[in-house]
């Protein structure tokens, strides 16, 4: 049958299917189902995240009382005087320190513990054990166990530094020292999930490289720079995004050892949060705070991911 | 004296079962051979021993007269190819090439110079840039060989280096590879499963099976006399067929269904009364005239390869396989004339599964001496 000829009478049920019309339906059938699968998601993220972030912004504006309403519009003025305050700025630089104590110190011992135990070692097993048990411990089991590593005098460590003849020192009372002695807790901690994934990733490194490698006569640091360190880099890559965010969120051990104190220097920027809306009770400063903290981070994750992406070799 | 000696190699893992027992071989230099057999069987374990990858459990290996047992890879001199490449995926061609003369600190026009020949010779000039991601499966087999090429050592190792290709351009590296070393008088050892590869790439071939030596020699006479039923099913395509038989009054039986008397110049007096298997090959199982003896069988399955039919039919419990030059156009089901003849078989023990007697034809004929 040709096109031009009106429709014949036997072609009826052909034209009747309109089939626009059809996939129309069954695309809002499938958004329909894709949208109750994320349901659960939408909601817990929805209550527990984004309502959150946007009330953190909406107050930032504000003055508050003591339970968190809302009392007096004030527009930036909230951020202006944090801007001004010296005690911001301690906080501030005191985080930035504390993000590159912890930092690269974490990443470098975790991946000299992670290349040691990808040895195929006899025991090689308890060895991965203990060096990962610190991702086991809650913060504030390990943060007491190191306030009396830091104790002035029955600490562990000032009783060692008395055996060598070394005077004492205060680790958690003396402003110079109070932030390395909890940038130390902090990489203790955090040591044993930065090590487990680059276990990981060096796990899943072909062993064939080596093997033709070792047959070429490359030696072990050959290996390790040629090799090893290029294979890992996307794991790298996470570790430091994740270990930077960390950083700039820590709180419990804060909270622990030293509450901000001596003289503000562990004052970071997460507990100086705290401090200005559970003690002072000023929500609207906090917010601000929080507000420039979310924006630090973004930034940094961004230029991370800029910088990053150009050095890491994906497979 | 081969330039690799092996004296009763052994190797097991946990001290428990051996998974290579007693191999006694000599490679001799400049020598193309093949290393093959079912997987599991031991011939990676192999060459990855006599590549100082794997710990030797038992015996003496001798690379070019020297015991090397106790020596890491990179001191045996010999380069290795890889059946997955091995490829370094951050690196670019040119890097990936020379990643082992700059581990070994070689001079720099050295290197660039090297680099250049190679890439010439393996046709990468054009890729000496690109990154392994970039490459098709060809070109990535091709720079792992660049790379065994350029270390210039004079062993070459390859651990099924074609086994990740399609098949049409895997006829076309056996061809290069072959070619390659016979230019540049490497001795090789290839691994393989796949026996066509074996057979037309080794100048000898050890066949393994379960960590035991089955057979060494040459190709055709892996082919013409398998010393016993492994080595005849698994060299040759398609695969030599077998049946159990027995000699009974001048009268072969073959699975009680084929009976085919002896014709006067064979000699078998001796296999009287033994339980026997006999081979034969496709080949050597024509259409029937009339002026010779000929069994009647009924067809069960034909495959049209162009220039030859393959025609299956059962003998007892088992299938066999007549292999006709030209398209002979017969159907399931029918009944065709097979000219089977006893000069064709292999004899071997049903017991032991060892050649008895070889096939008496192919002697006399079909081997053409250069």
């Amino acid at each position: 049958m040709s096109m031009s000829n009106p429709v014949p009478a036997s072609s009826t049920d052909f034209n009747e299917i309109n089939f626009e019309n059809v996939k129309k339906k069954q695309k809002v059938m499938s958004f329909t189902k894709g949208m109750l699968f994320l349901l659960p998601s939408i909601v817990l993220f929805g209550a527990f995240l984004f309502y959150p972030l946007f009330k953190t912004m909406y107050l930032s504006f504000f003055l508050t009382n003591a339970r968190g309403e809302t009392t007096v519009f004030v527009g930036l003025q909230n951020y202006i005087d944090m801007f001004a305050s010296p005690i911001f700025h301690q906080s501030m630089k005191s985080t930035f320190l504390f993000v590159l104590y912890t930092v690269p110190t974490t990443i470098i011992i975790a991946l000299l513990l992670a290349v040691l135990a990808n040895e195929k070692l006899k025991g090689i097993g308890f060895f991965r054990t203990i060096f990962s048990s610190t991702m086991g411990i809650s913060v504030a089991a390990a943060s007491v166990f190191w306030l009396y590593m830091f104790h002035p005098s029955i600490g562990f460590i000032n009783q060692i530094l008395g055996f060598l003849g070394v005077e004492s020192i205060g680790w958690l009372t003396d402003p110079k020292w109070a932030l390395i002695a909890v940038a130390v807790t902090t990489i203790w901690m955090n040591l044993g999930f930065t090590f487990l994934v680059l276990l990981g990733g060096l796990q899943s490194i072909d062993s064939y490289l080596y093997e033709s490698a070792d047959i070429d006569g490359a030696g072990y640091f050959y290996k390790l720079r040629r090799i090893t360190i290029p294979m890992i880099s996307p794991t790298l890559f996470f570790v430091i995004t994740v270990t930077i965010i960390n950083a700039f969120q820590t709180f419990g051990q804060i909270d622990i050892l030293t509450q901000g104190g001596p003289q503000n220097s562990t004052n970071l920027i997460v507990y100086s949060i705290y401090r200005e809306a559970f003690t002072n009770y000023q929500f609207g400063t906090a917010s601000a705070q929080a507000i420039v903290l979310f924006i630090i981070i973004l930034i940094m994750t961004i230029i991370q991911f800029k910088l990053g992406e150009r050095k890491v070799h994906y497979q | 004296m081969g330039y690799i000696e092996m004296m009763d190699i052994s190797k097991s893992y946990n001290k428990q079962s051996n998974v290579l027992n007693g191999i006694d071989l000599q490679i001799e230099k400049g020598e193309f051979f093949v290393l093959v057999g079912p997987s599991g069987s031991g011939k990676s374990t192999l060459l990855r021993m006599i590549a100082g990858l794997e710990e030797i459990s038992g015996g003496t290996l001798k690379i070019s007269e020297k015991i090397v047992n106790h020596l890491p890879p990179k001191d045996r001199n010999l380069s290795m190819v890889f059946q997955n490449y091995a490829l370094y995926p951050h690196l670019t061609v040119e890097q990936n090439i020379l990643f082992g003369l700059n581990a070994k600190k070689a001079d720099k026009q050295i290197q660039q110079k090297r680099l250049e020949e190679t890439a010439q010779m393996m046709g990468l000039s054009e890729l000496l840039k690109r990154k392994p991601r970039e490459l098709s499966g060809g070109q990535r087999q091709r720079v792992a060989l660049a790379r065994a090429v350029v270390s210039e050592a004079p062993l070459c190792l390859m651990d099924e280096p074609l086994s990740n290709l399609d098949a049409k351009l895997r006829a076309n590296m056996r061809i290069e590879i072959r070619r390659l070393q016979k230019r540049l008088g490497l001795t090789m050892v290839y691994v393989t499963h796949d026996q066509v590869e074996a057979m037309t790439m080794g100048d000898r071939i050890m066949v393994l099976n379960d960590g035991i030596i089955q057979q060494v020699g040459e190709p055709i006479d892996l082919y013409n006399k398998p010393s016993n039923l492994f080595v005849a099913t698994f060299i040759g395509s398609p695969k030599m067929n077998l049946g159990k038989a027995v000699l009974q009054d001048s009268k072969l039986i073959i699975e009680n269904e084929l009976t085919i008397p002896l014709e006067q110049f064979v000699n078998l007096e001796s296999l009287e009364n033994l339980n026997l298997v006999i081979g034969i090959r496709a080949e050597h199982m024509p259409y029937g005239d009339e002026d010779q003896q000929v069994q009647n069988v009924e067809i069960v399955n034909v495959e049209h390869l162009g220039n030859e039919t393959l025609v299956s039919f059962e003998v007892g419990t088992e299938l066999w396989t007549a292999k006709w030059l030209g398209q002979w156009l017969v159907q399931v089901g029918d009944r065709v004339p097979v000219h089977i003849s006893v000069e064709n078989m292999c004899f071997f023990d049903e017991e032991t599964g060892d050649l008895i007697q070889e096939a008496t034809f192919t002697h006399k004929q079909e081997v053409v001496k250069r």
